[in-house]
């Protein structure tokens, strides 16, 4: 029977636990649902102290002593405290002390249902901006797997973008990709549900569309999977969780932009606070957000 | 003005804080002279590594030891082995405890044989040598660094760090947390009453001994005798996490090697009168030790 993210990741964490002499720290984590049924019943889970950035820095120090780890961030938001030795330290000592700091960070992000200004994070984009991240955002279970080998075949630490709303999911996601396309979408995390939806409104209006995942934020390699379909359409668009400006989305587009000699639009979280009531919301782009990007920039393009 | 605009801030700043009579004649003179030794390598080298700053050698931020030398010298005899946290003013800490002179100097030169590769300079002093952590440079960070790895290994282990770094809530947080999980670290504050020039009583109006105390964590509130440390770090290593809060001076600029008055006290002119006192004869060592480090920075600098 297949597993959910969730599942995955418990297992994952179990295995670590009791077989790698692991360990996983984080904030109230054996309370209310253990962080939505990802966090297993076993040895090595450490209740930190609700005091973020001495935490951060005491999961750094079990990195450094060898234990690789998990470090369980339940809301991204938290990370702005939480960051500082993971970008300041865990992220540096390989290029200044010839050895990596490998931390499994689970930077878990939700949206909705009024998270609001501080339980709605998806911060992937400021670890992008740093040196010496690796930074993915698995939605599936196979991807997530991926990540934990990534990270235990490497000495970096790894941020790891988790959404609530794929904890759920069974299925995987491949690129949905024909090569006749007049646009390519590529989207990431819990962006790649509504990019799917969102290509099949546009196929109704006309408008072909390609899609493209995006797991591996950084280190982010431009290879023939990403580059292929941009090159055989009129334009692209890269859909985030996070906030557009400066964000992954820009980020994204202006390389593939000037790989692919195809323009290429970012479309994330509009500029502004998220509110806590229906209405005030910021969310991931839905299906209809996204159609709605495609079909104006693709409308003005053909109109030329 | 450095630690003379501090004259008079605490009633308990004073040389003589919790002097034990006739504590240093229960040493015997190869263990008093062995802190000797260590003080004079670290009081040399500081006044050549000022010397090579102004004469415009050392081209990175600079920050010295001098006048707190007895500390680190005291404790590194008492607890050999420890693993080291140290902070950005840890030249004393790393050549206490073993650190090779020729790696800080190529260091501080910027040259690839340096202790962290020329890159970090005098506040991110590494060594897997002498089990000593790298320091990123933030003050205080290594504190909670401390209190992972000790979690992360069981091994015992020392964090050195400043009165001002102690303010950091991290730093506090950690020490909490150490006391919490009962953690083998050994916490010691070299308490120069400054943060860059301002000093204590500018910055708080509670001490850190208390605090430390209310954490349930042992400690004590001294003078930087180097006699009274060793006493005091052999008790309190009975029973780790502790806390030794070391009243000192640093002779030079937070940063750089300038001097704008004279110290509160010069601990080194009292350990030389303490000898003397003693009947132990010192000159040797200190003659043999200046000597040492002069040829060592006079050959590396002939390298330039």
């Amino acid at each position: 029977m297949a597993r959910t993210v969730a599942e995955t990741i418990k297992e994952i964490t179990r295995g670590h636990l009791t077989k790698n002499n692991g360990l996983l720290l984080g904030q109230a984590i054996t309370a209310v649902g253990w962080v939505n049924n990802t966090v297993p019943d076993c040895k090595g889970i450490i209740e930190l102290s609700m005091a973020d950035v001495s935490g951060s820095g005491i999961a750094v120090g079990a990195a450094l002593a060898g234990r690789r780890p998990i470090f369980v961030i339940r809301f991204q938001d938290f990370l702005i405290l939480n960051g500082s030795p993971l970008i300041y330290y865990a992220a540096k000592t390989k290029e200044f002390f010839g050895k990596g700091t490998p931390i499994f960070v689970r930077a878990i992000a939700s949206e909705g249902k009024g998270a609001g200004p501080v339980h709605s994070g998806k911060l992937h984009s400021i670890f992008m901006h740093f040196p010496g991240f690796r930074v993915s955002a698995p939605v599936t279970p196979k991807e997530y797997e991926t990540a934990w080998k990534d990270f235990l075949e490497h000495d970096d630490p790894a941020i790891v973008c988790e959404h609530r709303a794929s904890f759920d999911n069974k299925d995987e996601i491949a690129d949905r990709v024909t090569g006749r396309s007049d646009v390519t979408i590529y989207a990431i995390s819990i962006a790649r549900f509504n990019a799917v939806r969102a290509a099949e409104l546009l196929e109704r209006d006309g408008i072909k569309c390609d899609v493209v995942n995006i797991v591996r934020l950084k280190p982010f390699l431009l290879n023939d999977r990403l580059l292929g379909p941009l090159k055989s359409s009129k334009m692209g668009i890269v859909v985030d969780t996070g906030f557009e400006p400066a964000g992954a989305s820009q980020s994204i587009a202006y390389e593939l932009m000037f790989a692919a000699g195809v323009p290429v639009k970012a479309l994330g979280l509009a500029d502004r606070s998220v509110g806590v009531t229906p209405g005030t919301e910021n969310s991931t782009p839905d299906a209809r957000r996204i159609a709605e990007a495609v079909r104006t920039e693709y409308g003005k393009r053909r109109g030329r | 003005m450095s630690s003379i605009s501090s004259k008079g801030s605490d009633p308990k700043r004073s040389p003589d804080l919790g002097l034990i009579r006739g504590l240093s004649a229960s040493f015997d003179a190869g263990g008093s002279l062995e802190m000797f030794r260590r003080i004079c390598l670290i009081r040399y080298f500081e006044i050549e590594a000022a010397r090579a700053w102004k004469d415009g050698f050392i081209k990175s931020p600079l920050y010295l030891s001098a006048g707190q030398e007895a500390i680190a010298a005291a404790v590194s005899v008492m607890i050999p082995g420890y693993n080291i946290f140290g902070q950005h003013r840890a030249h004393s800490v790393y050549l206490a405890f073993g650190g090779d002179p020729v790696k800080l100097i190529d260091e501080l030169l910027g040259r690839p044989t340096g202790c962290t590769g020329g890159k970090g300079g005098s506040a991110m002093i590494h060594d897997p040598a002498i089990n000593m952590a790298g320091h990123h440079g933030l003050i205080g960070e290594n504190v909670p660094l401390a209190a992972g790895f000790a979690l992360g290994s069981g091994r015992k282990t020392v964090a050195f760090f400043g009165d001002a770094a102690a303010e950091e809530d991290y730093a506090l947080a950690a020490i909490g947390f150490s006391s919490t999980h009962k953690l083998p670290v050994l916490f010691i504050c070299e308490d120069n009453d400054l943060s860059i020039l301002t000093p204590v009583k500018v910055r708080r109006n509670w001490n850190m001994v208390d605090t430390v105390r209310a954490l349930k964590v042992p400690a004590v509130d001294i003078a930087d005798d180097p006699w009274l440390i060793a006493h005091h770090t052999k008790e309190l290593i009975k029973d780790l996490p502790a806390f030794i809060n070391c009243r000192t001076c640093r002779h030079f600029w937070h940063v750089g090697a300038g001097v704008d008055g004279p110290p509160e006290w010069d601990r080194f002119a009292l350990v030389k009168k303490e000898l003397d006192g003693l009947k132990i004869d010192h000159g040797d060592i200190e003659a043999d030790t200046e000597r040492l480090v002069k040829g060592l920075w006079q050959e590396r600098l002939r390298r330039l």
